[in-house]
């Protein structure tokens, strides 16, 4: 927990003397890669982050999107992967209190959060069956709590997440565009922190995220309270309709001293603080850890003393304490006192601003060989493998993780958790389509292509809803970036990013690096989260109720793409084969065949088709329906494969869409004129999921008893073992 | 005509409840803070749902004991219409207003779900105008929402028509599958299912009319035009 060797040499050699302890603190907080991004920082820029609705405001944590009627959308993702993987309760409750305050920071109120959870294999493993339980747990206590409902996630299990866990919350805010805060200062401005007091937890909190983990280091994981964190939303959001703020920043990573280093930096100014001004939970504290506590539930505001005494009274209407605990000065210096002895005094874009580092790449070997295929064992049932299939634990229903969420709270959620993609309804009449994705299993096999997919996936779930994509998060996680093919990974994924973000023309409006996910067996599979942000100006597509004639028409072509299925994972136990790849032009093309046939009103529902391929897509359908549906095989679009491939190949860019009999005419005349590759490849009605190829049954699943599986079984495992 | 919305620090469902009593149902609302006093001209009490003080100790323990509750009890006794949701509920089982205690649901977890209620009595401010055993969806978002009497209090619950909503399945393992009560004079009333969220067609996914009547009643209660 401290610089490194020429780190030490740097600071020394820019301030032009020994380093004060404080000032070793401060600096090793900031110079972390988990605050600075040295690693990543340069490449980042590559990522689109302007469009016509991005609004960019200086200091800001959010992204901010304008969605017209003057009103905005801001949106932030996080994890707090370390943390939760020593105490899974703390740290992603501590994960969902992070992000929510960065939406806070830019004025505007938290509408939704989403997590994505990713552990070992609990089916056999117990330590990860008690992380994904109590990581649940944490994440529910702390979003029911605020009254922020938790709309949508994923959750995922791999063994490369073994004796590890990722979580990852995504939090979207809206407001008014003229209640943002605009950051700025003037001198003389005091600097106010406001919140929770300052303890020993959360010590060294971002030097311990920017370390492999290797010791169990309770005592930098951050203890939650929801409470405290709702009391300052109400507050804020009442100083922000006052006028009382002239800038704020959320302590988060680094705890005091990056957020006083980053807000002076942002706003070109100097920041004078004394630690003995700091409201602490214990009276000892020496000024090294009052500056790098990460104690939650802590704002640091920027006012002047008039505006501080209204403040004040907020405050203590909530019961909560805000000190004063410096003041802006113009010497862009981050000045830290103990009474009348400085502790601290350094150039705050010294701090602010590591020296960016240029780490070399290389292939990895295990690349070469990846895409060959093994010789797989024939499947000789397909209705009971199907069966296993529907209970595994990444295919079966989440609504044992999403059951335990307020999803309704704030009476916004128009499409609820359990389809694509969740729809809030906004002030001004439009929805809001959100959704995150990942797909380590396929970023293992193509790290470029695994990272499209990600994206690709996500931008489907949104556009199902009948929403354009406007705006996107990524969260890319990987390994140690000191290794040369892991940071090769790391590079390609962000390439493949770039690439889809510039053609779709969908900016990065927000994001966030985590490096250092080793496990003790190695680094994790590279692990990039995609949010995406749709909007829809009239209505959202509101699943109807499937009745027998309705018709499952397909859009997009199945194609031998097998690499990092469900199918060849869990069923076959093989890592290997070649991974989905997006075509963009048809990708685009195939989006616009969707949104514009929702447009039309001719679709009763859309689901899109992922993991586990057509097999599962389909059965989800019939499940949630209850009805079932005959699907001939020989229809589905595309070269002609083996039929394990046809069911259960993930290949991207595909829809599922179901409709009336009526309505069949008018669709395919539709469809006939675009360029999409499309069939009609089933009709519901029935008990069964029937799924035949040349007149003869390939699986047939009694809807019924499907699912009872689906939706049980991940609790049965959880709950019962 | 006015209905008094109380926040306690932790409320979290203030904000929707006035929405859909201003927005939806046109009525005039106020939002009082716990620690300021009510009014002599409020029509109608509504304590909504959330975690007032974080369900520190037990859920709506330390609210009960706010400075606004001995208002709250002195309209209660008067007769003017009380509603607690949810934690709102918690509250007025809490502050000795309604009988039984509201418990762990028996998964142990948090549940948010919708569910069916079937309406027992209608002869409240709130169900005035539904019918008896009428069906109402609506979502519940509880982790202690189990309510529990023991069986002497409920044969007294049962004979004072005292049982205003029962669940149509067995949903956390409340007594009777009761999911709302009133006092003896049927002026207070406690749900744990959320109303304020299934007024409205856009986010009620099967039908809004039969939780939209519960305001309807209430308006209907307070002689407001609709």
């Amino acid at each position: 927990m401290s610089l490194e060797p020429q780190e030490l040499d740097e600071l020394t050699s820019k301030i032009g003397r020994k380093p004060t302890s404080t000032e070793l603190q401060i600096v090793a907080a900031e110079w972390s890669e988990h605050c600075s991004y040295k690693s990543s920082k340069k490449h980042l820029k590559m990522l689109p982050m302007k469009g016509p609705l991005v609004i960019s405001e200086k200091g800001y944590d959010s992204g901010v999107l304008d969605v017209g009627d003057g009103y905005v959308i801001t949106a932030h993702i996080e994890s707090h992967n370390h943390p939760s993987a020593v105490e899974p309760y703390g740290g992603a409750a501590t994960g969902v209190g992070g992000v929510i305050r960065d939406i806070l920071s830019a004025g505007t109120r938290p509408i939704a959060l989403f997590d994505g959870l990713r552990f070992g294999n609990i089916e056999k493993d117990l330590q990860a069956r008690w992380l994904f339980k109590n990581a649940v747990t944490g994440i529910a206590d702390y979003g029911n709590c605020l009254g922020i409902p938790t709309i949508g996630g994923e959750v995922e299990f791999d063994e490369c997440y073994s004796n590890y866990a990722l979580v990852d919350v995504a939090a979207i805010g809206f407001g008014k565009k003229k209640n943002l805060i605009k950051n700025h200062a003037k001198k003389g401005d005091l600097v106010v922190l406001l919140g929770g007091s300052t303890g020993r937890d959360g010590i060294g909190g971002s030097q311990f995220a920017s370390d492999s983990l290797e010791s169990e280091n309770r005592s930098a994981v951050q203890i939650p309270d929801p409470f405290i964190e709702k009391l300052i939303i109400e507050a804020i959001l009442e100083a922000r309709n006052q006028n009382l703020i002239h800038a704020m920043k959320d302590l988060g990573g680094g705890g005091l001293s990056c957020a006083v280093s980053e807000t002076a930096d942002a706003l070109s100014i100097g920041i004078e603080m004394d630690v003995d001004k700091v409201h602490t939970r214990e009276s000892d504290m020496s000024p090294d850890e009052i500056m790098v506590s990460e104690s939650q539930e802590r704002m640091l505001i920027v006012t002047n003393n008039d505006k501080f005494k209204k403040l004040q009274e907020i405050c203590k209407k909530f019961r909560i304490t805000c000190s004063v605990i410096g003041h802006v000065t113009f010497d862009n210096m981050m000045h830290v006192k103990k009474g009348k002895k400085t502790c601290a005094n350094l150039p705050t874009d010294v701090v602010a601003n590591a020296t960016l580092l240029d780490r070399p790449s290389k292939k990895p070997a295990y690349l070469e060989s990846i895409e060959k295929e093994r010789k797989l064992k024939p499947i000789s049932d397909y209705s009971k493998m199907m069966m296993k299939f529907i209970s595994s634990p990444n295919i079966a229903s989440k609504i044992w993780v999403y059951g335990q969420y307020d999803h309704e709270v704030g009476i916004r959620t128009v499409v609820k958790p359990g389809q694509d993609a969740s729809v809030l309804r906004l002030d001004n009449g439009k929805f809001l389509a959100a959704k995150i994705d990942g797909n380590p299993k396929h970023c293992y096999i193509n790290p470029r292509e695994g990272a499209i997919g990600c994206f690709e996936e996500a931008c489907r779930n949104v556009v199902c809803t009948g929403a354009k994509p406007i705006g996107m998060l990524d969260h890319l996680q990987f390994g140690n970036p000191e290794n040369p093919e892991i940071f090769w990974t790391f590079l390609e994924s962000l390439k493949g990013l770039s690439d889809f973000a510039k053609y779709f023309e969908i900016p990065c409006v927000g994001g966030k690096v985590s490096l250092y996910n080793e496990t003790p067996s190695g680094p994790i599979k590279p692990t990039p989260i995609i949010g995406i942000l749709g909007l829809i100006d009239t209505t959202p597509l509101q699943t109807q109720k499937i009745n027998t004639g309705d018709c499952l028409v397909i859009i997009g072509e199945t194609k031998n793409e097998m690499g990092g299925s469900e199918y060849f994972e869990y069923i076959h136990k093989f890592i290997g084969g070649k991974c989905p790849v997006v075509n963009f032009q048809e990708s685009k093309n195939n989006m616009n065949v969707v949104l514009d046939l929702i447009k039309k009103d001719l679709l009763k529902t859309v689901h899109d088709c992922s993991k586990g391929g057509i097999a599962v897509a389909v059965s989800e359908l019939c499940m949630t329906h209850e009805i079932g549906c005959t699907v001939s095989l020989d229809k589905v679009p595309g070269p002609k494969l083996d039929v394990d491939r046809i069911l259960f190949s993930e290949s991207h860019s595909r829809y599922l869409l179901v409709l009336k009999k009526e309505n069949l005419d008018k669709v395919e005349t539709y469809l006939k004129k675009s360029k999409a590759s499309y069939k009609m490849i089933g009709v519901f009605g029935g008990e069964n999921i029937l799924f035949n190829q040349e007149r003869k049954s390939v699986i047939d699943l009694r809807v019924d008893k499907a699912q009872k599986t689906w939706f049980n079984s991940l609790r049965e495992l959880v709950v019962h073992g | 005509m006015k209905v008094g919305v109380i926040v306690f620090p932790g409320s979290n469902c203030d904000r929707d409840m006035y929405h859909v009593l201003t927005d939806v149902f046109k009525l005039d609302a106020e939002y009082f803070w716990h620690e300021k006093g009510l009014p002599k001209n409020i029509d109608a009490v509504i304590l909504p749902g959330g975690f007032s003080y974080g369900d520190r100790l037990r859920s709506g323990a330390i609210a009960a004991h706010s400075p606004i509750i001995s208002d709250v009890r002195k309209m209660a006794e008067k007769g003017i219409p009380i509603l607690g949701v949810c934690n709102g509920f918690q509250i007025l089982v809490e502050a000795g207003l309604l009988p039984g205690a509201l418990l762990k649901n028996t998964s142990l977890n948090f549940m948010c779900k919708w569910t069916n209620l079937i309406v027992e009595n209608n002869n409240t401010p709130f169900t005035n105008k539904l019918k008896l055993h009428q069906q109402i969806p609506i979502p519940i978002a509880n982790g202690e929402g189990r309510y529990y009497v023991d069986n002497e209090t409920l044969k007294k619950l049962k004979k004072k028509n005292q049982i205003v909503f029962r669940y149509s399945e067995v949903v956390n393992g409340s007594t009777d599958r009761i999911a709302g009560v009133c006092n003896e004079d049927g002026n207070v009333v406690g749900m744990m299912p959320h109303p304020e969220r299934a007024t409205e067609s856009e986010i009620n996914p099967i039908d809004n009319k039969p939780s939209s009547l519960i305001f309807e009643s209430l308006i209907k209660t307070i002689g407001v035009k609709n």
